[in-house]
């Protein structure tokens, strides 16, 4: 557990030095938010009413961002040659990075929840759920998104294949966070708790996934 | 193995590769593919009839009519997309534990053909869709949204596999990706089954064998044509997939060949040496 944090530390401290996640993700997550509210030709009973699929739209698409500078950093420098010389296992590795993604994720889907109050008039009427489905969501999108990372970071053209890769992969998630989220902010006559079951079982599927693949794609990668 | 590779009985070596992607197996293949093929078409445009029963008010029909020719080849296009897609999943979960090429490309090669059966399986069920389902698209029903959620995986599958990489770590990023979208076949084969209230897709008529004569023998034909079509594509994939990494390899043996030589011979005289003469770079290669 200890090397699980020294990785997600190590993250997370470049990520606070080298501000790019303040100032360049967030303002692109913002910025998702208000253009998605034009697309609606920012009708504020149609913003409401669709608040939730708008927020995980905005989501996924600044988590592509995040994935991206995640495995960015351990290719700058060949720094994953030096983590792996670590005799740090593979899976720690996965699970290190993974939570630093994740703890951004949840600092990005703060700065968007405030937005989507803000700019959509969205009211959170069960707190726990939307917590609770945010949360595993936030997990299932880290661990899809640093295997997934890696997976294209060697190759040439990561900036494109990524998306291809990883956002069919998101659609589970993209349906279950906007069920669950339909629920708790009173949008959706659903069981947000269902949906919630769905979101856990796709964030523990790619967590136990990712850190039995990783071992091997950092393999290929040295 | 031999049918995948075509090596005859005097290349005894499992990496040995075949001089063409035909063989005497691919030329019966092929063969009893177009017979299934003109048979099928036969079956399923001239004999079978069309869907039609009486309506509830007297001299009307309903039905689906002539739309239900299209299922000819959408549920055998959709079965050997599950068997195509498994297979990838199986070839890279082998490839991930005896780390041989041969499952590697055996995986590449079910992927592409199960990418194109889907792909024929989304067209077809659009179609169809549109005189009897009155849309395109539904975005209500599950196994529709999931097929095509199946499809963009895979074709980033594909789109991974296209970059160009060394073939070792290709393989292996290409397996695990083969291995996760696998996840996504039993969902979508059993979505029908487990989202029943939200789904416009009918219930399998074939488990329940809820159609007959000659609607059913046309349906089975088509399972079996579809099937015999794939095996054949995926044979001649593999085999081109076999070609192009000996053609890669070999060419880079020529290439090596071709530097050494230039290393060992002596370099061409210049002006100011004599005939004859080695040069210093020669001498110093």
């Amino acid at each position: 557990m200890r090397e699980v944090l020294l990785v997600a530390a190590k993250d997370l401290r470049i990520e606070l030095r080298s501000r790019v996640l303040l100032f360049q993700v967030a303002p692109f997550a913002v910025a998702t938010l208000v253009l998605l509210g034009f697309a609606l030709d920012a009708d504020r009973s149609a913003l409401r009413h669709f608040s939730a699929g708008l927020f995980w739209v905005a989501v996924l698409l600044t988590a592509l961002l995040a994935a991206q500078r995640s495995v960015a950093v351990e290719h700058a420098g060949r720094a994953a040659d030096a983590l792996l010389l670590s005799a740090t296992g593979p899976a720690r590795i996965f699970a290190g990075k993974a939570l630093a993604l994740a703890a951004q994720l949840a600092a990005l889907e703060l700065l968007l929840g405030v937005a989507m109050v803000v700019l959509y008039d969205a009211r959170i009427e069960h707190f726990g759920l939307a917590v609770a489905s945010a949360a595993a969501a936030t997990v299932g999108i880290a661990a899809a998104g640093t295997l997934y990372g890696v997976l294209a970071a060697p190759l040439g053209v990561r900036e494109t294949l990524l998306p291809v890769l990883l956002l069919p992969v998101f659609a589970p998630v993209l349906i279950g966070a906007t069920r669950a989220f339909g629920d708790a902010l009173g949008t959706a006559a659903v069981n947000g708790w269902a949906w919630f079951g769905l979101l856990g079982l796709f964030a523990l599927v790619y967590a136990v996934f990712g850190a039995l693949a990783y071992g091997p794609l950092l393999e290929a990668e040295t | 193995m031999s049918i995948l590779l075509g090596r005859s009985p005097g290349r005894p070596t499992p990496e040995a590769a075949p001089a063409h992607t035909g063989s005497r197996t691919t030329r019966i293949l092929g063969a009893v593919t177009l017979a299934g093929v003109v048979g099928l078409c036969l079956c399923a445009f001239i004999f079978s009839p069309p869907d039609s029963r009486p309506g509830p008010e007297a001299g009307t029909r309903i039905g689906q009519f002539d739309a239900v020719r299209l299922m000819y080849v959408h549920v055998p296009a959709a079965i050997w997309t599950y068997v195509a897609l498994g297979t990838c999943a199986m070839a890279s979960a082998v490839y991930l534990w005896r780390r041989s090429a041969w499952w590697d490309r055996l995986a590449h090669a079910c992927a592409e053909i199960g990418v194109v059966l889907c792909a024929i399986t989304l067209i077809t069920g659009m179609i169809w869709g549109r005189p009897v389902w009155g849309t395109w698209w539904e975005w209500g029903d599950v196994r529709l949204v999931t097929t095509l959620v199946l499809f963009l995986v895979y074709a980033g599958y594909l789109a991974m596999r296209s970059v160009p990489a060394a073939p070792e770590a290709r393989a292996r990023r290409a397996s695990i990706l083969g291995l996760g979208g696998a996840v996504l076949i039993p969902i979508v084969n059993r979505s029908v089954e487990w989202w029943e209230n939200r789904t416009l897709h009918q219930q399998s008529t074939l488990e329940e064998l809820r159609i007959e004569d000659l609607t059913l023998f046309t349906l089975v034909l088509g399972i079996f044509v579809m099937g015999v079509l794939a095996l054949w594509l995926a044979v001649h994939r593999f085999r081109l997939a076999w070609l192009e990494a000996e053609a890669e390899s070999a060419g880079l043996r020529a290439a090596l060949a071709e530097r050494r030589a230039e290393a060992a011979e002596p370099a061409a005289p210049t002006a100011g040496s004599g005939e004859g003469t080695p040069s210093a770079g020669a001498a110093g290669s």
